[in-house]
Parts: structure tokens; sequence; C-alpha cells
């Protein structure tokens, strides 16, 4: 698949990438399924299984998970100059795509975040501030076992999947009752899964 | 500034700052907010978990990236816009350059049966650690000014809602969130002295 990007084109990805930089409430991956509509049905530029690569790619490396985004700007690029074999201009297309996604995903929301947590530095004595974080505070505590019950309740069927839970669950009582390093428990976890065994 | 003086520890450089987040970033396998919890909090003491579920609320309920927001408000909090660039620097740079290897190296490899296997595992684990984390925030919230009592319930609906029903987040955090803040501001409000309000929270870090 090779299609050359005008610089209109170049220009769309960061705006719409920007864009959701502001609609993702809950992080960028919630915006994910109008990434995949954007990029993979209406522009044609990334292929339904470099989509789903990118972010299952992004997830077995280390490191924030909004990095599925830099992957996708990658091989939109890569795409545009001819594919990897292409050689120096495809990969310096993939490094555009990359700074452009990358800054479009994360330059509005963090200059909005930055301004907003300014504004509450300077008024943290006023009632409603310490209201919103007093208020918040168990809401995302709560929001955060979830993100990790849905992680694992992705797995529905008990008789097949019980392996996975119970190491969900004793990782999470390993976690809760020791200051044993967390890269044991996930490369454990990954030894075991790649073994087969669950 | 008296919170200042009583933090018992910071960082001392924005390079500091840059290294530490690198350090956290390239552990962070299935997402880096335990990372950053265990590594801030528990070991080096730069916040309590009190002002850590703080600032989290508002990376939570901004837009965007939310460990990108949490960290340049950490950094923000220590050395200005610098500060921020520094810590989301040093969050995006390393992973950045490793998972592009990754890509070049093995772009189909994430589709093999083993790899396959091995992020199921990792998965896993990581929605333990996840899980465990939440619940160990959760052992904040005794000092929660609107009483145990009040904010346990919201912590299990607001998981109820997103973990069970699978409401949208957007609505769970306006509805409940607006609902939560009312009852807070009431309770502060309520408080004897709003003076004792405001020392208390330098109180915990001490």
């Amino acid at each position: 698949m090779s299609l050359p990007l005008s610089p209109q084109d170049w220009f769309d990805l960061f705006a719409h990438f920007a864009f959701l930089s502001l609609m993702g409430i809950g992080g960028a991956i919630t915006t994910a399924p109008e990434m995949h509509r954007y990029l993979v049905t209406e522009k044609n530029w990334l292929t339904d299984s470099s989509f789903s690569s990118s972010i299952a790619l992004a997830q077995s490396a280390p490191g924030p998970n909004v990095l599925f985004i830099a992957l996708m700007g990658w091989q939109v690029g890569i795409n545009a100059g001819g594919g990897l074999s292409a050689g120096a201009p495809a990969w310096w297309l993939g490094l555009l795509g990359v700074v452009l996604t990358m800054l479009g995903i994360m330059l509005p929301s963090s200059i909005l975040t930055y301004k907003a947590t300014k504004w509450a530095h300077v008024n943290r004595d006023l009632t409603s501030v310490q209201a919103f974080k007093s208020g918040m505070a168990p809401i995302v505590i709560g929001l955060l076992v979830s993100t990790g019950w849905l992680l694992s309740a992705a797995h529905r069927d008990f008789s097949q999947d019980w392996k996975i839970w119970l190491v969900t669950a004793v990782a999470a009582g390993v976690m809760l009752r020791t200051s044993i390093h967390m890269m044991w428990l996930i490369a454990a976890g990954g030894i075991l899964g790649a073994a087969g065994l669950l | 500034m008296s919170s200042e003086a009583q933090e018992s520890r910071h960082p001392q450089s924005k390079t500091e700052l840059f290294m530490v987040f690198t350090f956290l970033a390239l552990q962070g396998f299935g997402g880096v907010l335990t990372v950053v919890q265990r590594e801030l909090v528990e070991r080096r003491k730069w916040m309590t978990k009190v002002q850590f579920v703080e600032e989290w609320s508002v990376a939570q309920v901004m837009p965007g990236p939310n460990v990108v927001n949490l960290c340049l408000m950490i950094g923000g909090k220590y050395f200005g816009v610098a500060g921020a660039l520094a810590a989301v620097g040093g969050l995006i740079c390393g992973p950045l350059v490793l998972v592009l290897g990754l890509a070049i190296l093995f772009g189909g490899v994430a589709d093999n049966a083993v790899a396959q296997g091995a992020l199921k595992g990792m998965g896993a684990v990581a929605a333990g650690l996840v899980i465990a984390t939440g619940l160990k925030l959760g052992t904040s919230l005794p000092k929660n000014p609107m009483g145990l009592w009040t904010a346990i319930p919201f912590a299990v609906i607001s998981f109820a809602c997103v973990g069970i029903f699978r409401w949208p987040l957007p609505w769970v955090l306006l509805g409940l969130g607006s609902l939560a803040c009312l009852i807070a501001y009431r309770a502060l409000k309520q408080l004897p002295s709003r003076l004792d309000a405001k020392t208390s929270p330098d109180q915990e870090a001490s």
C-alpha cells in the first residue's frame, strides 16, 4: 500500500488527533474507535490489521499506552513513503507521522491540563477547589479498580478463564502484601502465558 | 509555603525528573500508573497518597492521555513548564524509541501464538496490579472530609457504573462527580474553622 500524502493530508492527520485529544476524557484509548473510523475506513491510510497490531505492540512494550498512537503515525508515514523497504524517505515520513500524531494527541490536552492545574493551585484555598479534589477522590479510586476489573473481565467464560482470573487475583494480593518489584510479577505472567498455561 | 518545607523529599533538578520518569516508564508494562504510584508515593515519598489521588482526579477529568496529564502536573509542580516538559519527555522518549525499534524488527510478531500468550499473561497480571493500586489508594479515604462512610459508597457506585454496567465514563464523572463534589463542598463548609481545613493536608504530609 503506497499512497503519497499531500501537505494538506499531513495537516489533517495532525488536526484530527488534536481534536481527539480534547475528546478523550478517560484516556486516549477511549477514542480508538473514532481513530479506526478515520484512519482505516475513511482515509484508507492504515489497514485494519496494522491498526490492531499497533495497539497490540504498544501494549506488549513498556511505557504509556498512548504510544499506540505513535505506532499508527509511524505506519501511516511508512505507507505514504512506499513501505519499510523504500529506505530513508519512508523512514523520515514515518518519523513525521510519529511527531504529528503524538503532538496532536498530547498538545491540546496538555496545555489545557497545565492551565487548569495552575489555576487550581492559585485558588487552592477556595472551598470549591478543595471540594472538587475531595469529592472526586473516591470516584477515581472506584474507577481505577474498575479499570483493572474490565481488563480481566474481558475473559468471561469461567470454565476456561479461571486461570487468568486466578493470576489477576494472585498478582493483586502479592502487590498488596509485599513490596516485590512489579517487573517480576509481569515477567511471571508473561512466562505462564507464553508457555500456553493460561 | 509551609507545605514545601514539610515535604520530605522532592526532585532536585529537571534532569533528575527526566531520568526518574524515563525509569518509571520503562518499567511500565501494561500501564505506567501503578509504577508511578509505587515509586513516587511509596519509595521516593515525593507525595502522600492523598496528594496522589488529588492529582490523579484532575488528570482523569481532563481530556487527553491520563498518565501524560499526571506526569506533566507532577513535573509542573516542581519546575513549571520546563519541569512538565522534562517529566513528559522522560515518560515518552525512552519507550517511544523502544516501541519503534520493536515495530521495525518484529512488525508481525505480535500476531504469533507465543507472543499472544505472553501478552495475555502479562495483561492478567497488569489487571491485578491496577486493582491493587486502587485498593491501596482507597486506604486514604478515611482522611476524606466527606467522611469514610460517604466516601466508600461513592467509590463502590463508581466502580459498579463503569465496571459492571459499562456506562460511559464521561457521564459517570459528570453525574456522580458533581454529586460527590457538592457533598464534599457542604462538608468542607461545615468544618468548624476553614483554617483547620487548610492546614490539615500539610499535617498529613509530615
